[in-house]
């Protein structure tokens, strides 16, 4: 069936074919993605909803199925007000800036062996990247808002998102010198083979097990890093005012959606790299996109989690874990890593 | 036109255009903001020569981090452009002999091959070695020394800036969660007993 709508669609557009082509697979990946996105608001409601001991939203359309449209709309119709002495331009750029990132870094993220849009050698570091663009939003919010609250909100926000970059940045260093690539298929690939992976056990061969502190820093860090709870400095509404306290309508809610975009590519992330990625767990299952949705999820689930579990962590609590705690631990474990490999107990052969 | 040398001429013309806007514009926040782009652009132009590593870096490192840390401190400035243009015409002749000595430079560089200072041209990427392992095997082998002199200058200007700030007694009232931890109920609670009182 590809193939014939691939032998329809060069004969429609001729010599500009791979143009459209290409543009029809991002479409492929945005347009779910999108929608992934509206119905991650949608879960965490109901979830937080049921730990709570109540329904959640449930009056839009049946089961409140519709209500993630229902807010949408409401937000696109909703002004959108510039303060007065802001900059302008900057200002209505800063939300595309938080946004874009989250999309621009799923070109190189592989659904499985053969199937993603750009097959780079240096994925993974392009992911980072990209990754690190997403603090310009937060800070370009809080400047051109021309407001005190803002600004600090901004400042306060980027701190943390830079300080927890690092810790995520080593402990990714020390998964990619274990599968001995840059590459994310290839990474997903080396977490197949292994002592367990041929009893059948394939899931505790996977990265998080041999590498489990740097499983925990990848964890706590992303969950920082995406200003989620409990380290949702911005949100605090009762003690501390975040970036984007000036915006409204719109302009809001693209921060909204990128900060959910953002937490579904970073579960995409966790899932390639520490959890296997499209492998299955045990040896009789076959290997699909299946596993890589379910692992995702999973992940998501537990942003959710959380949320609903811990109260929320003092500003200066934040930074002392990040700095004091995870990256002496990353280094630490970087050297011990190293000296694992160059070991004759090396697993990773 | 090959598409290949299109999209230089795009990117060039993004890189010159935002270069030329660092200089010009007058809100230092906007100057930053296009030397991001400068630097995007020219990520984009290192892409077509195949290095996608440092593309990859300039964009990780100068955009990521350190442009960050630029824009922290532009917007906390309180920048007052009159004051600025005061000593320009007494700076002027200074400048523009740094200008001229810049300019002779890069003449030499970019001419190397018309005046044959170089002794080959543009190196090309081996086929079959990624562009990360390539690099990184010539910084662990051939230049190993200048690389660890690099990054122990590096450490210790680190540890310069944290002693710089740190200098004098701790003003900050942040607790120290060592002794926090330990801290028992009965430290701060004091509980009484009292006898119930009856009503008259």
């Amino acid at each position: 069936m590809v193939d014939a709508l691939q032998e329809l669609l060069q004969g429609l557009f001729g010599s500009v074919f791979p143009l459209v082509w290409a543009l029809l697979k991002i479409v492929l990946i945005i347009a779910p993605l999108l929608l992934c996105v509206a119905y991650l608001t949608f879960w965490e409601r109901k979830v937080i909803g049921w730990m709570q001991v109540r329904v959640g939203p449930n009056r839009v359309g049946p089961w409140g199925l519709i209500q993630p449209i229902a807010d949408g709309l409401k937000l696109f119709l909703k002004e959108v007000v510039v303060p007065t002495g802001s900059d302008k331009r900057v200002f209505v750029i800063a939300p595309m800036f938080a946004f874009a990132p989250a999309l621009a870094a799923w070109a190189v993220v592989p659904f499985n062996d053969t199937l993603v849009l750009a097959n780079v050698n240096a994925s993974l570091l392009y992911v980072m990247a990209i990754g690190s663009i997403g603090v310009y939003g937060i800070i370009l919010a809080g400047w051109a808002s021309n407001s005190k609250y803002a600004f600090l909100g901004g400042m306060r926000s980027a701190a943390q998102m830079i300080s927890y970059e690092i810790s995520m940045g080593l402990a990714l260093v020390v998964v990619l010198m274990v599968s001995n690539s840059l590459n994310l298929g290839d990474i997903v690939n080396s977490q197949g083979k292994g002592i367990f992976a041929d009893y059948g056990l394939g899931f505790l061969s996977w990265n998080w097990l041999p590498l489990l502190p740097m499983f925990a820093v990848y964890l706590v860090s992303i969950v920082a890093e995406t200003n989620r709870a409990p380290f949702d400095m911005a949100e605090g509404e009762s003690e501390i005012v975040g970036f984007h306290c000036e915006y409204s309508g719109m302009a809001f809610a693209v921060f909204f959606l990128a900060e959910y975009a953002n937490m579904i590519l970073v579960s995409t992330l966790t899932a390639l790299l520490f959890l296997g990625g499209w492998l299955s767990p045990v040896g009789f299952l076959p290997d699909g996109l299946l596993w890589l949705f379910l692992k995702i999820a999973a992940v998501l689930f537990f942003f959710l989690w959380i949320r609903a579990t811990f109260p929320r962590y003092r500003y200066d609590q934040i930074m002392r874990l990040g700095w004091k705690v995870f990256i002496p631990l990353c280094l630490i474990w970087l050297v011990v890593v190293g000296c694992w490999m160059m070991s004759p107990l090396n697993i990773w052969k | 036109m090959e598409f290949k040398t299109f999209v230089f001429y795009f990117f060039s013309a993004i890189l010159v255009f935002a270069a030329l806007r660092v200089i010009t514009s007058r809100n230092p926040v906007h100057a930053a903001l296009f030397l991001v782009l400068t630097f995007f652009s020219a990520a984009g132009v290192w892409m077509l020569l195949q290095a996608e590593f440092l593309a990859i870096a300039l964009i990780l490192i100068y955009v990521g981090s350190v442009m960050v840390l630029f824009l922290f401190v532009v917007m906390m400035l309180d920048i007052n452009l009159d004051r600025l243009r005061e000593g320009f015409w007494s700076y002027l002749p200074l400048g523009s002999i740094i200008a001229l000595l810049m300019v002779a430079e890069m003449a030499l560089i970019l001419g190397g091959n018309y005046l044959g200072l170089l002794e080959s041209s543009v190196p090309q990427a081996a086929a079959d070695v990624s562009n990360v392992k390539a690099v990184g095997r010539l910084i662990f082998t051939e230049y190993v020394y200048p690389f660890e002199l690099a990054s122990v200058i590096l450490l210790v200007g680190i540890v310069a800036a944290v002693a710089l700030t740190q200098r004098g007694k701790r003003k900050n009232k942040s607790v120290n969660p060592a002794q926090q931890v330990f801290v028992k109920a009965s430290d701060r609670v004091r509980v009484l007993q009292m006898p119930a009182e009856k009503r008259e």
